[in-house]
């Protein structure tokens, strides 16, 4: 039995306890939205919930937080064990479900703020067209321009109102060449971190 | 006289009467074709860019979204 208040020792006292309280929402579990789950995990936040259709795949390994035994499992589903596996107290929402405007608000409707964690533009299209009309005072973060290695200086962080975006803005995925582990991870880490800041904020 | 003008990602742009959202794409010719674009801070929809007026002194605002992930 793992002792919580141990688990949950060294937080910082004002910010913690709004993390734990937050719903927050992650649409997509692949090379963003796995890297994003764990560490929003790892920080504390209460409630996660986390829609993704898609299975495992071997390809999906280069950059994505699963293993080879994972290997046919729903996304959802592996990406729940890997978190259990280090935090036993989060409450994980797991949808393996295509997001579509029509199930958005069913979905995603109890989170505070949302993730974009897409692979095809048209489809991080849909969700923040979507989203930003349904919730206009709801934070979403969403990633453009993550492909590619190097060139680290040229990721930024871009806020339009509660619409922000994360990642170079220009790097087009090239054919039959997948993202990569490092940059995929900086900028689904640049979205947690954004996330956990804009909750603070929200609440003061 | 004062030209009247419009902002378009920073870039400063001539302003007329009549305006709609999609002229401003094609001033600044972007042809991505998955983008998300805000007018003074609001949402404007794929399918109103031909009917979105454009006021005098707006700040538009064109994202250009990218595969990967």
């Amino acid at each position: 039995m793992i002792d919580r208040d141990r688990y949950f020792s060294l937080r910082d006292p004002s910010a913690f306890p709004v993390w734990q309280k937050a719903t927050v929402g992650i649409a997509g579990a692949g090379g963003l939205g796995s890297n994003i789950a764990i560490s929003l995990a790892r920080a504390g936040i209460g409630t996660l919930v986390i829609a993704d259709f898609d299975l495992v795949s071997l390809e999906n390994l280069n950059r994505q937080q699963f293993n080879l035994d994972q290997v046919g499992r729903p996304k959802v589903h592996a990406l729940a064990t890997n978190i259990r596996a280090f935090n036993p107290f989060i409450n994980l929402v797991l949808h393996q479900q295509k997001v579509s405007p029509a199930n958005l608000e069913e979905l995603f409707g109890s989170c505070d703020l949302l993730l974009e964690a897409f692979d095809q533009a048209g489809e991080k299209e849909m969700l923040i067209e979507t989203w930003c009309t349904r919730y206009p005072k709801r934070h979403l973060i969403a990633a453009s321009g993550v492909s590619g290695f190097g060139r680290g200086e040229e990721i930024k962080i871009e806020h339009f109102g509660y619409l922000h975006i994360v990642g170079d803005g220009h790097s087009e995925l090239l054919e039959g060449i997948s993202p990569l582990a490092p940059r995929v991870a900086v900028v689904a880490n640049l979205q947690a971190n954004l996330a956990l800041e804009l909750l603070v904020k929200n609440y003061d | 006289m004062i030209e009247a003008i419009f902002y378009v990602n920073e870039h400063k742009l001539p302003w007329k009467e009549g305006l709609v959202v999609q002229d401003a794409l094609s001033m600044m010719n972007y042809t991505f074709k998955m983008l998300v674009i805000k007018l003074n801070g609001d949402l404007v929809k794929k399918d109103a860019y031909l009917t979105t007026p454009i006021p005098e002194g707006a700040d538009l605002k064109v994202i250009h979204l990218i595969s990967g992930g």
